[in-house]
């Protein structure tokens, strides 16, 4: 008598099956927390943060330059302030030029670096050797960077602490970062179509511009922007570099060998100062450039989505 | 001949092969010397890094005919079509000896600029590779980097179009991307791409072997109007499509060797060497 009956053929309640669903909630039970560690530690600082700077955010606050007094910040005071109120100004403008010169420095260097490598070189070992180490470069310590440029840029170059010295400083230490990711998004365009460029009888040159670098173009754009975004909040290279502290004006674009302030800098000499309220407005400071930080990043997300076919 | 761009490929007749040197041991059953040759093959070996993948190769292309390249897969076939218009150059490990001689001129001399040679020799790929851009764009390409976008370009495309047998169904929409198209109409595409700079020849690597019947059968009918013009050198594994389209038949089997190189006719009806016979009716392969 060998007629199956229901449970030989197909177990209705096979426990081990049970059983590999309970090791699977848990699993999964396991992400979610590891997933909300990290986004309850965010809110919690910028929460903390916003709680600190509140009342001490202002318009004044972002338009006026820095004072050696506390009260100058306090905005129950402005009106009989003789010198006007203290703010942020002159190191906001220093952030933005410094960016903005890393921006076009990275942006020749990087990208020309990359595409010789992705689309010029032979693969040889030099070449090789040359890529794990640029690989290498990126998790240098950014104070490392800060040093090295104190002595290239500031002494050996003669640039003195200058927004000069401090756009190079911060290009070479996101070079690295930029390199790697232009030559993926360069990889990532097809084979197929360079080859369809030069079956019409394109030159290299040609297939880079008209068909390769299109291509690239939104990959290459959100890996220097954040990178940028990583770079505007660096404060070690540029306290080695020797960004000025209390800048009254903002720095000058078409003199970029004159002195600087910026936010990272500004933000850390008000976070030492004795008196309490000093760490009111050094909130406010994270503020202001935790919002660019953001800004920036939202433009690469953007550019990324617009170009995501 | 258009008078565009930089030549260095003369279309002298002085040098080159079709002096009387005899073919050598390796020429194929068949007959593999034609009198209308614009390309030419001489024991042509091409090498990846220490491995050959073609074994002195000689066989001669008639000019405005089909000439189709049938044989397994592996056996060479693209390979000696990239060979051609030097796309091998782009392989680093490639490497190419003997010689392979367009219009009597040995396209690797070191004066020839693979460029230049590109720009006589189109090719079209197997899969359809239309770049990110409108269809206009798609085939204005040629044009305008071999610097022929000087003249009427619009009424190049739809020329180009018209003769690629797709103007009809894209008629309204030439700024639509051209990725937007079907499989069929994005190798014609292709097709019209390569033919809008006015090549001499178009090489062709199984360009429908990724598209439906119904597809295949508009690029077989455009690949034979096309030699009306130009002259067509097409890979296929399809032994139909080769004996339907093709006016002459390389058989390339495995290993990278030319067997036999004949009329389609008696390739398909008579051919000499017994493995081709066996490859035709399928006994193997
Ligand atoms: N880019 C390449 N690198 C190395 N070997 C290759 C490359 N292309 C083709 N080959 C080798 O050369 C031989 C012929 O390939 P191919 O010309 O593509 O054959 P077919 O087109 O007839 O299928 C195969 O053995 C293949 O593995
Ligand atoms: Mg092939």
């Amino acid at each position: 008598m060998s007629t199956p009956t229901e449970t030989d053929a197909f177990e209705v309640d096979d426990s081990s099956i049970e059983r590999m669903r309970f090791y699977g909630r848990l699993f999964l039970g396991a992400c979610i927390v590891a997933t909300l560690v990290g986004i309850v530690a965010l809110i919690a600082l910028v929460f903390d943060v916003v709680v600190e700077a509140w009342g001490w955010l202002t318009w004044e606050f972002l338009t006026h330059p820095p004072s050696y007094l506390a009260e100058h910040y306090d905005p129950s005071n402005y009106g009989d302030l003789p010198t006007g109120p203290g703010g942020i100004y002159p190191a906001i403008v220093g952030s933005i030029y410094l960016i903005a010169m890393t921006a076009v420095f990275t942006l020749v260097l990087g990208v020309g670096a990359a595409i010789y490598l992705e689309e010029y070189a032979r693969d040889t070992k030099l070449t090789s050797f040359i890529e794990a180490n640029i690989a290498n470069l990126a998790g240098v310590p950014s104070i490392v960077y800060g040093l090295l440029g104190l002595a290239l840029f500031v002494r050996a170059m003669g640039a003195g602490s200058s927004l000069l010295a401090g756009a190079l400083t911060l290009t070479l230490l996101i070079l690295p970062i930029v390199i790697v990711q232009t030559q993926e998004a360069l990889r990532a365009v097809p084979d197929s179509m360079r080859q369809a460029s030069y079956g019409t009888g394109a030159t290299k040159w040609q297939t880079i511009r008209n068909v390769v670098l299109p291509e690239a173009i939104p990959g290459i754009m959100t890996g220097i922007i954040l990178s940028l975004s990583r770079a505007i909040g660096e404060t070690a290279p540029i306290i080695m570099v020797g960004a000025a502290t209390s800048m009254f004006a903002p720095p000058n674009l078409t003199d970029p060998t004159g002195s600087f302030a910026a936010m990272p800098m500004q933000i850390f000499e008000w976070a030492k100062a004795p008196e309490d309220d000093f760490q009111h407005i050094a909130a406010a400071g994270i503020i202001v450039l935790l919002t660019v930080l953001l800004l920036m990043n939202a433009v690469a997300i953007y550019i990324r989505n617009k170009y995501d076919r | 001949m258009t008078a565009n761009g930089p030549q260095t490929v003369t279309t002298s007749e002085s040098d080159g092969a079709t002096s009387d040197d005899a073919m050598t041991d390796d020429a194929p059953l068949g007959s593999p010397r034609v009198d209308d040759a614009v390309i030419e093959s001489r024991d042509l070996d091409v090498y990846y890094g220490d491995d050959q993948a073609l074994h002195g190769i000689n066989m001669d292309i008639p000019e405005r005919k089909v000439t189709a390249l049938i044989g397994p897969s592996g056996c060479g076939k693209s390979t000696f079509l990239r060979s051609i218009n030097r796309m091998n150059d782009l392989i680093d490990i490639a490497r190419v000896e003997g010689d392979l001689y367009f219009h009597g001129k040995n396209v690797y001399d070191e004066d020839v600029d693979p460029v230049a040679l590109r720009r006589k020799i189109g090719m079209v790929f197997q899969k359809p590779n239309p770049f990110p851009k409108s269809i206009f764009d798609n085939v204005a390409y040629g044009l305008r980097v071999q610097g022929k976008d000087d003249g009427d370009v619009e009424e190049k495309v739809r020329t180009a179009l018209e003769r690629a047998a797709l103007l009809d169904e894209v008629e309204d929409q030439l700024d639509s991307s051209g990725l937007d198209l079907s499989g069929g109409q994005q190798q014609r595409l292709c097709i019209a791409r390569a033919i809008a700079p006015d090549p001499e020849v178009i090489l062709m690597d199984e360009p429908a072997s990724a598209l439906d019947p119904v597809a295949t059968s508009k690029i077989e009918d455009l690949v034979e109007e096309l030699a009306e013009e130009y002259t067509v050198v097409i890979v296929t594994h399809n032994m139909q499509q080769a004996a339907r389209i093709s006016d002459k038949t390389a058989v390339f089997l495995t290993g990278g060797h030319l067997v036999e190189f004949d009329d389609t006719n008696k390739i398909f009806e008579n051919p000499e060497s017994d493995r081709v016979e066996d490859y035709i009716t399928g006994k193997f392969g």
